[in-house]
């Protein structure tokens, strides 16, 4: 099967089979990058837009070495140094960039729903690269992909999200993205972080609800994975908690209070951290963590979306594989 | 879809691959730097049948890797969905090596023109071969093959099919019109 979707705009809209999917031609991907020569010529003559309307190193590098290792054409562009400068509609500059021949645009905007807003007005497809505090589905897919690759799996396991899950959209796309994948995932955050009806989100999943925990000690008690969220300091405008040393006590993952996980757990963060925030050095440096293993899954699992979106041509019918090869 | 005939059935597949396996030694005095790589799928077990074939006749184990070569096909514009990724696995040097490259059927070419990329992405192989069972004509690429099984004549309407044991239960070559 291949993904019948011109977009990837959320986890949400997402089936298990078609993250499954995603997940395993991810895999391919990691062992093209594990070689001298870290490029095939699968999207070459493709043009790849990478449009921010937001700070990013992570993503947008990530992105353009994913569509690099493709070989197609990339092209950056930040809303600070363009045209939205001078008033332009988030329409408008879509479409001209659409006019410009691209394939691919891949979008962050502070705004929830952006990216598919636009989607609807374009033909090119689409890939959603955060949107306000909504998803950032290929954050969630990588994160998939390292449990995944150091877990053996992601059914039956038990995650725990932890931090600020109220501005999280790394948390929202990962709710979605590992209970539909049949992990136990629980939340944990401080009670002005932590949206009202989180828990009805996944109702739809059937048998693997989310559960809230009460306490650090309650969510990190037998964890498989601890994923550590950072405090967007920069989204509040009010204080929703009284300081950061106070959340660093309550909140924030240390040498201590790890031993409560699983010995063999592993340790994420979507970064960028704050290192004594959420956080200790020695946690996120230690021997279970992952997080750097994550940024490089992150390379693989966006060629795998970039290949599954424009490898392919979506009108055609033909499915004679075998006539088509050989 | 018409049976039109067989081709090959189990005895005769595997006259071809031990007549293939004598022609490759020959041809490369020895298994010393040979390795084999399959492509996906077929070639894949055609390439453990025949380097099982030459470690019996030889006494020495040939390295056989794999090609996935859907990162190199020139169709994936006009193909329908994108075709599931199988990985690439060649866990030897290729760099100066011999290498055969093996395949079910050889058609138009153009799946040894995107293996042979693959291929010499992972180096420099002093020479790169081609091992195929059935020879089909209808070359759309100056290719042409090293061993052959059997050369069988067809049209563009008729389909080739190679069934193995190791993925269909069962070992036979048959012709059918599409």
């Amino acid at each position: 099967m291949g993904l019948s979707k011109k977009d990837i705009l959320d986890i949400e809209s997402l089936s298990a089979d078609e993250i499954r999917l995603i997940l395993e031609s991810a895999e391919s991907f990691k062992e093209v990058l594990g070689r001298d020569i870290k490029k095939v010529p699968t999207l070459r003559g493709k043009t790849v837009i990478n449009l921010f309307f937001e700070a990013s190193t992570r993503t947008r590098t990530s992105f353009e070495i994913a569509a690099k290792r493709l070989s197609a054409d990339t092209i950056n562009i930040s809303a600070s140094a363009s045209s939205v400068q001078k008033g332009e509609t988030l329409s408008d500059t879509v479409r001209n960039i659409e006019a410009m021949n691209s394939d691919v645009i891949i979008i962050r905007h502070p705004a929830s729903g952006a990216p598919h807003f636009i989607a609807k007005r374009l033909k090119a497809s689409v890939v959603n690269a955060g949107d306000g505090a909504h998803e950032h589905p290929s954050q969630a897919l990588l994160d998939m992909l390292t449990i995944k690759e150091k877990k053996g799996k992601i059914e039956g396991l038990k995650v725990s999200i932890i931090g600020d899950i109220a501005h999280s959209r790394v948390a929202r796309s990962n709710i979605h993205g590992l209970t539909k994948m049949g992990a136990k995932v629980v939340l944990y955050g401080p009670k002005t972080l932590m949206p009202k009806g989180i828990e009805n989100i996944v109702g739809a999943y059937g048998d693997t609800p989310l559960h809230i925990a009460n306490s650090m000690e309650e969510a990190l008690k037998n964890a498989d994975v601890v994923m550590m969220l950072r405090i967007q300091l920069e989204r509040q405008g009010q204080s929703l908690f009284p300081s950061v040393r106070e959340y660093s006590r309550f909140f924030g993952l240390n040498g201590r209070n790890i031993s409560l996980a699983k010995e063999d757990a592993i340790i994420m963060h979507p970064g960028p951290m704050n290192r004594g925030v959420e956080i200790s050095s020695e946690v996120a440096d230690g021997a279970r963590s992952v997080i750097l293993g994550q940024v490089n899954n992150g390379i693989a699992v966006r060629m795998a979306m970039l290949y599954l979106l424009a490898g392919g041509h979506k009108e055609a019918v033909t499915s004679q594989e075998s006539g088509v090869r050989s | 879809m018409e049976k039109k005939g067989h081709i090959l059935d189990t005895k005769g597949i595997h006259r071809a691959l031990i007549r293939i396996a004598h022609e490759i030694l020959e041809k490369n005095r020895g298994s010393e730097g040979l390795a084999l790589v399959g492509i996906r799928t077929g070639g894949v077990f055609l390439a453990q049948r025949i380097a099982g074939i030459i470690s019996e006749i030889e006494k020495a184990d040939v390295p056989v890797g794999i090609v996935d070569i859907t990162l190199y096909r020139d169709d994936l514009t006009i193909g329908t969905n994108q075709p599931v990724l199988r990985g690439t696995e060649i866990p030897f040097n290729v760099d100066g090596g011999k290498i055969v490259i093996v395949d079910d059927v050889l058609y138009t070419g153009r799946t040894v023109r995107a293996a042979i990329d693959a291929v010499m992405e992972f180096g420099r192989p002093m020479m790169i071969q081609l091992a195929v069972l059935i020879d089909r004509g209808h070359r759309e690429l100056p290719i042409r093959a090293d061993y052959v099984g059997k050369n069988v004549s067809t049209s563009r309407k008729e389909s080739v099919n190679v069934r193995l044991v190791e993925k269909d239960g069962v070992d036979e070559v048959t012709v059918t019109e599409l």
